[in-house]
């Protein structure tokens, strides 16, 4: 019998810190009073920061703990501290939000602690039992926070997620279950030994990565798998989607790009044609149907499977050791510049939404840079970020995504980007045309956190975009271990 | 005749019995527990086979968790007394037609074990001890004790999110 040892805790410690966090909070919270939740969410966001600061005393770190059930490396932790920054984003939105529509509760920032809790366990998971797990423990406070309004359009929300979601986990654990019968593991570097060294069904192996693969893409919205998303985006609370587009985003790619760099890649000519088809239809079916919103939820949810489409293309060539680093790292970059532009566009979402669902609607932007230049310039860079023009983070990322996939091999796949990109811009552009040349009389909510998060995103999506190399470096030194 | 084969023919006939009631008692509620008290039978079958664990999981899973589940669907629907209904007239025929290749391909197997003289082989004894229960045990809190400590958080806050869920916000009444 071994008792943990003082490298396990090392491992897994912005996890352990955030879950302690969590469940103090729990009872902290009981004796905050009703009217003063706003302590928790300080202390919430509190957590998330102390946590933040340790994850990036974690940089260069390696190791692996609890039986190599986890791993800490550069990937890990880049990805964990994208996603407590996407928590602290997550609570600042939610601030106002939830005071505006009368859903203050503490459990809110809890159960957002426990989501980014098991978004981080499925960054470092070297397990599958670890990545069915952490795949769980990020959904259901999700599937919670969807339907906290106890409106009924969110309770809808909530209901369609959560059956949905675990529909997708039911594939995530079918995979597993295949391929432990096949390899005889469930550990990823065991599976890859056993895969290399030849298993007596190949295909057991091959239909249990195709399973998995269909449970991601359930979580990370990919076509054909992408159903669930634009109702659950426009039925759940504003602040919910806003987070729950970039973190649950970030932790399913993140889960992905290992999964199957680390235990698959002997599948790869198999698992290829899979991944290239799969990016393909979600980039043209996202953009095309997105074309066809008016209400700027359900575009921004079809914007966000397109976009699942661009970051599944970094995955196409994984298979070939030479290119994947690189495309991966395109792909960590591109999760950095979508997560940033997505957060500033729900913050502008956020600002204008009105009670009962008012305030919605693309026309509802119309007349906005009259009255408030500053938000529509912002609204601007994000939606010229998500197109991929320059000068923002959006395009740069662009770039690096269509060049790994040339690199790859794959020009094809290339060119599909850049047409869908292309056809996109229809639809962003429509919402600044609104902005800048229809006339409205639009109004907004002043909340300091709100336009704090906007403004810090916009910046951010212009300034990084000319000196994307830094983080770009960040990222290829995270997947070069 | 020894204690143990008496055993096993008194259970036997509890087993036989509780299947049939549940089958045949009108009310729902007297079914699922007819069904428990058959789990619980079916338990005491494994231990005398010598499968500790399995008897015990049987308990907790079978006769506890899930028995209790499916009262609880049935006194939420309040479907304790329905009317025989025949919402799915097809489904008779097809329920008899299924049991009849069921039973004839049990009686099948048995002849036919049976006549090669095959005794039915106890489970290997060796790996039905108390010390496979400890070996169990000892691998579940080494290593696997991640998964199994992170379970708990998980389902801490599934209790969590159902307890907000269905208790009334007290910011919303102002």
């Amino acid at each position: 019998m071994t008792t943990p040892t003082y490298t396990d805790f090392y491992t897994l410690l912005p996890y352990l810190i955030l879950t302690v966090w969590a469940c103090v909070l729990l009872l902290v919270d009981l004796f905050i009073p009703v009217g003063r939740k706003g302590i928790t969410a300080f202390l919430a966001a509190l957590g998330i920061a102390v946590t933040l600061g340790f994850s990036i005393t974690q940089i260069g770190a390696e190791s692996v703990g609890f039986s190599s059930m986890v791993a800490l490396d550069g990937f890990s932790t880049f990805a964990n501290i994208l996603l407590l920054s996407s928590g602290l984003f997550g609570i600042a939105l939610a601030y106002g939000y939830t005071q505006r529509f009368n859903m203050v509760r503490g459990e809110y920032y809890i159960l957002l602690l426990f989501s980014v809790s098991g978004m981080m366990l499925m960054a470092q998971a070297n397990d599958l039992i670890i990545v069915f797990l952490a795949l769980e423990l990020l959904s259901i406070p999700l599937y919670v926070l969807s339907a906290i309004s106890r409106k009924l359009t969110s309770e809808e929300s909530g209901v369609k997620y959560f059956l949905l979601g675990a529909f997708a986990s039911g594939f995530v654990v079918y995979g597993t279950a295949l391929i432990f019968g096949a390899t005889g593991s469930t550990n990823l570097a065991a599976i890859f030994a056993q895969a290399a060294a030849g298993v007596t069904s190949g295909l057991l192996l091959t239909i249990g990565a195709a399973l998995l693969l269909v449970g991601f893409g359930f979580k990370v919205a990919a076509a054909p798998f992408h159903m669930w998303t634009p109702d659950v985006y426009q039925g759940a609370p504003t602040s919910v989607t806003a987070f729950m587009a970039a973190g649950a985003k970030i932790a399913g790619f993140v889960a992905l790009f290992r999964v199957f760099a680390t235990a698959f890649p002997s599948l790869a000519p198999e698992l290829t044609t899979i991944l290239w088809a799969l990016s393909a239809v979600t980039m043209i079916l996202g953009n095309l149907t997105a074309i066809s919103q008016t209400n700027i939820k359900r575009m921004l949810a079809y914007s966000a499977i397109a976009h699942a489409g661009y970051i599944l293309m970094a995955f196409v060539p994984y298979g070939n050791a030479k290119v994947a680093p690189t495309a991966i790292a395109a792909g960590l970059f591109y999760l950095v510049a979508y997560a940033v532009s997505n957060f500033g566009s729900w913050g502008v979402v956020i600002a204008l939404e009105k009670a009962e669902g008012k305030g919605l609607e693309i026309e509802d932007y119309a007349g906005l840079a009259k009255k408030y230049p500053a938000l529509a310039a912002a609204m601007t860079v994000f939606m010229l970020s998500l197109i991929g023009f320059p000068p923002t983070l959006g395009m740069v990322g662009k770039f690096y995504l269509f060049r790994s996939a040339l690199a790859g091999g794959f020009p094809g796949l290339a060119l599909i980007g850049l047409v869908t990109s292309l056809l996109s811009a229809y639809y962003y552009l429509r919402v600044v045309v609104n902005m800048y040349m229809k006339e409205g009389d639009p109004e907004i909510e002043r909340e300091p956190w709100l336009a704090l998060t906007t403004g810090f995103t916009a910046i951010a999506t212009v300034v990084v975009s000319f000196v994307p190399q830094f983080l770009f470096m960040l990222a290829y030194t995270a997947v070069m271990r | 005749m020894n204690s143990e084969l008496i055993v096993f023919l008194v259970l036997s006939l509890v087993a036989i019995a509780t299947a049939l009631g549940m089958l045949f008692s009108k009310n729902a509620v007297y079914s699922a527990l007819f069904l428990v008290l058959n789990f619980v039978t079916v338990a005491v079958f494994y231990l005398l086979l010598g499968a500790p664990f399995l008897a015990m999981s049987q308990i907790t899973v079978y006769a506890g968790a899930i028995m209790v589940l499916f009262l609880f669907v049935i006194m939420l629907l309040g479907a304790e007394n329905l009317k025989p209904s025949n919402a799915l007239p097809w489904q008779k025929p097809l329920a008899i037609l299924l049991s009849v290749i069921l039973g004839v391909e049990a009686t099948y197997l048995l002849l036919a074990r049976a006549r090669s003289s095959l005794s039915v082989t106890s489970p290997d004894a060796a790996l039905n001890t108390m010390d496979s229960l400890r070996n169990m045990a000892e691998t579940l809190f080494s290593q696997f004790l991640l998964p199994f400590e992170i379970t708990s958080i998980l389902l801490l806050v599934a209790m969590v999110g159902a307890v907000v869920l269905t208790r009334a916000e007290k910011g919303a009444a102002k």
